[in-house]
């Protein structure tokens, strides 16, 4: 396991937004999170980032507790983070925003060399001068997916990553997935699901802030309970 | 490439150079006399443009570092007739301030707009503590505060450890042109370095840079301490050049025109706070001499023009109509 | 005994001033989100308004309550509709605006009313306490604190414009969609804030005397009390008043008020430490 959930919880006011979640992440998996709005999926998301501590409960990384650490002592841990609403350093051109990531981790030659590579892999070697700012939708969020991974990190959390994209894009996006799949761990939260039956192994389907059920996405979208709580006003979508 | 490889560092070295020693051939005393003033002012314009162009966070109270460096270096001086010891402690103190302010609202991740208030607020406080500390209570040794009359008598600076050797006019018209030379250019190496970058990238957006790794606390609080730093060298050399201080440094007025120094001349940049100030800073000489027109009307009036109608300044603006691009001080075709 | 009613009655004061030299603010800042730099100034208008007005023969009651915050709530309106209209949502811009209309306000004050200080005695004579006196003055100040908090608080509860106004501070586009005129709830909101300013302006005036450069020494407190108080206007503003008060006044009592000053600066960015978001930004958010 590496990562791990101990009863976690986290209140707002008087509303529990996640109740008592017990998740278990194995190396190699590629686990997407999916329910409704509001089910309590970005929360317990910016709970692994950092980004909002658990009212209580404890999380586990790499063996090592980091309930309480801070975004920047978990992302050194090896963890990459896509936000749902692209964050890129609008002010700064592509080729430095993938360089600021590499940096962190890498000398500055073999930076430099991972940035030209990582720009043919997200084909955006033509637009490496471009200011981050100015780029369409779909290009950021490519972008934004190249700072991750250009660092290396064993786990990556990736919050709506086909969001706002094209459908070529989209495939491009899995067929990246699937070539990095295996080689690191991935958690996913995702609305789309088509996109999520193309490169689901296991899903995790929350419900007001508890898990509903764990399973192979077969076996979610065939599940009574899960058509009833969420899949059932996408029924169509779902066949 | 290293910074200190790339040939725009070393012309700029040399025009600034040229600039320095070649000024004094053409110009009399009096012209010296306010170029000094000016280049102090412009380093001042530096360390704003540092913390709030490149570091993005909005120190509007940088005049307290300022006033800071001004008195302890007053303070020291007065007592002790060397100024080593007084320059080095009224860059010193400053930091501390500015460590201690910084570990309380950047670790505390207070909002960059609650930030602005708090810094702004700060030389306004300290204005009515010293305003309010005359009489024979308020000595430091053998140095009064003064009160609003602040200390007058303060020793020039002099060659390190040798009273002997005591700077005059022409002597502070290059120690203060230099000083502006050698901040510049250590700033430009520091805006290229991988603190620099960092620091800019946090100013980009924070939330990634912590995403990324880096500890957004530290690079700010650096980024605000060496600002506060270069304010306070600035405050020193003030106070030497005028042979006194005052509560002046810390007025609401002063730390305003600092703002409008970086906000005119073009923020993300180092030469445009250094244009910002020599220009406003004529300009204020100029029509402070000429016409009637109170000098808050016209700092007023000018910042809110600059406000509604030049929202990124001189330097840049000119920058963009030549290249076409937001100059953000380290972007470059050679980087990284 | 009679020294410790003296003393509460001073720390009543203390929480009394700093809550009616914030509160103007506080409304603009926290329905608005719009920093106004140029806060002091409406305070020092305020109190011009007023010294010029009882000098023309205006009762002193009239001027004070009427007079004053009608003339700032108009050139508050005015400044709303010219500058800050056109920053909304750009808190950096209107910060350093109204930084230059404070700086513009202040010389155009020198230049009109020149450098001298203006004054009006304070009536209400003295009252008693046990050994000692304190000014009428004094709870005449506590009682505006207190009926300003009731009023607004009131007004913002209470009537079909406090509720309007609330909603288009927790969303100006949900209020605009159900139709509400959000620029007009702005500008009001707007001369609300500047009229109570100028109502603090005017009642400090008999007591310190007014000077174009007067709206300096309030800002800075004004504003560390609006920050720590946080997001509710009413709210905010009576707690942080009440505990800077309390802190500032007792501050001043073992010692000088300028330690009292310091130590309310340092007392609100210690606890910024643990409530970067102000009290209300932790505390009693369901309040106004």
């Amino acid at each position: 396991m590496i990562l791990q959930t101990h009863d976690l919880w986290r209140t707002f006011g008087g509303v529990a937004a996640v109740s008592g979640i017990n998740f278990n992440l194995k190396k190699g998996e590629l686990r997407c999170l999916i329910g409704a709005n509001g089910a309590g999926k970005s929360t317990f998301f910016k709970m692994l980032t950092g980004q909002i501590k658990p009212t209580s409960g404890r999380i586990t990384l790499f063996g090592k507790d980091v309930t309480n650490l801070p975004s920047h002592a978990i992302a050194r841990m090896g963890v990459g983070v896509k936000t749902q609403v692209p964050n890129l350093f609008n002010g700064l051109s592509v080729r430095e925003n993938l360089f600021m990531s590499a940096q962190r981790v890498m000398g500055r030659k073999p930076a430099l060399e991972a940035v030209d590579a990582m720009l043919e892999k997200i084909h955006m070697t033509a637009h490496a001068q471009t200011l981050a700012g100015k780029l369409a939708h779909g290009h950021r969020q490519w972008v934004e997916l190249g700072m991750i991974l250009i660092s290396g990190p064993q786990l990556v959390l990736l919050d709506e990553p086909a969001a706002g994209m094209t459908a070529g894009e989209v495939e491009r996006t899995i067929a990246l997935l699937n070539e990095l799949r295996g080689q690191r761990t991935f958690i996913i939260v995702e609305h789309d699901m088509h996109f999520i039956r193309r490169i689901a192994e296991k899903v995790t389907v929350f419900h007001r802030g508890r898990v509903l059920v764990e399973d192979t996405m077969e076996a979610v979208v065939r599940n009574t309970e899960v058509r009833d709580a969420y899949l059932g006003q996408h029924g169509k979508e779902a066949r | 490439m290293c910074e200190v490889k790339s040939p725009g560092f070393w012309w700029a070295a040399i025009v600034a150079l040229a600039l320095v020693f070649g000024i004094p051939l053409f110009a009399e005393t009096y012209t010296l006399y306010t170029l000094t003033v000016f280049a102090i002012m412009a380093v001042l314009a530096l360390s704003l443009g540092l913390v709030w162009g490149v570091g993005g966070i909005l120190a509007l109270g940088q005049s307290a570092f300022f006033g800071i460096g001004a008195y302890v270096y007053a303070l020291i001086a007065v007592n002790m007739g060397d100024s080593t010891w007084a320059l080095a402690a009224s860059v010193l103190m400053p930091v501390c301030v500015a460590a201690l302010l910084g570990y309380f609202t950047f670790f505390g991740r207070i909002s960059d707009v609650y930030f602005a208030v708090i810094s702004l607020t700060i030389p306004l406080i300290l204005l009515s503590l010293i305003n309010s500390a005359s009489g024979p209570a308020y000595q430091f040794g053998k140095a009064h505060l003064g009160g609003y009359n602040g200390i007058p008598g303060v020793p020039p600076l002099n060659n390190p450890f040798d009273l002997s050797d005591v700077l005059g006019f022409d002597g502070m018209y290059y120690a203060s042109a230099l000083v502006l030379v050698a901040v510049y250019l250590v700033l430009r190496i520091l805006v290229r370095s991988r603190f620099g970058r960092v620091v800019a990238a946090v100013r980009e957006n924070e939330l990634r840079a912590e995403l990324l790794g880096y500890d957004v606390r530290y690079y700010k609080l650096g980024v605000f301490c060496i600002g506060a730093a270069i304010a306070g060298l600035a405050g020193a050399l003030y106070a030497a050049w005028g042979a006194s201080v005052g509560p002046t440094a810390f007025s609401l007025s002063f730390s305003a025109q600092i703002v409008i120094w970086v906000l005119l001349g073009g923020m993300g940049t180092l030469l445009g706070p250094i244009l910002g100030c020599f220009v406003v800073q004529a300009l204020s000489t100029w029509l402070g001499s000429a016409s009637g027109v109170s000098p808050e009307i016209a700092l007023g009036l000018l910042f809110i023009a600059a406000v509604l109608l030049v929202p990124s300044g001189i330097v840049p603006s000119i920058q963009q109509h030549l290249r076409r691009r937001r100059p953000a001080g380290l972007v470059s075709k050679e980087t990284p | 005994m009679d020294l410790a009613m003296l003393a509460g009655i001073q720390i009543l004061y203390a929480i009394a001033s700093l809550f009616l030299i914030s509160v103007g603010l506080a409304i603009i800042f926290g329905m608005m989100g719009v920093i106004n730099f140029a806060h002091g100034e409406f305070l020092m208008l305020g109190g011009f308004a007023f010294i010029l007005s009882v000098r023309a023969g205006v009762n002193f009651w009239v001027a004070m309550f009427v007079v004053a915050p009608l003339a700032v709530a108009f050139i508050g309106v005015v400044i709303e509709r010219l500058i800050i209209r056109h920053l909304y949502g750009r808190i950096v811009e209107t910060i350093l605006a109204t930084w230059g209309l404070s700086l513009l306000l202040i010389g155009l004050a020198s230049s009109l009313f020149g450098y001298y200080q203006m004054g009006v005695s304070p009536p209400l004579g003295s009252v008693q306490i046990g050994a000692y006196q304190e000014g009428g003055y004094t709870f005449f100040v506590i009682g505006v604190a207190v009926a300003v908090a009731v009023g607004l608080y009131f007004l913002l509860r209470h009537t079909p414009f406090g509720l309007i106004a609330r909603g288009t501070m927790q969303s100006a586009d949900m209020a605009s969609a159900l139709g509400v005129n959000v620029k007009r709830v702005y500008s009001v909101t707007f001369g609300i804030g500047a009229a109570l300013s100028g109502l603090a302006g005017a009642i400090f005036a008999p007591l310190t005397g007014v000077l174009p450069i007067s709206g300096l020494t309030y800002i800075a407190k004004a504003f560390i009390t609006v920050i720590l108080g946080g997001a509710l206007p009413l709210t905010g503003a009576a707690l942080s008043s009440a505990l800077l008060g309390t802190v500032s006044q007792a501050t001043t009592l073992v010692s000088t008020s300028v330690l009292g000053e310091v130590m309310l600066l340092v007392t609100a960015i210690v606890l910024l430490r643990v409530l970067p978001s102000g009290i209300t930004g932790r505390f009693f958010k369901r309040g106004i």
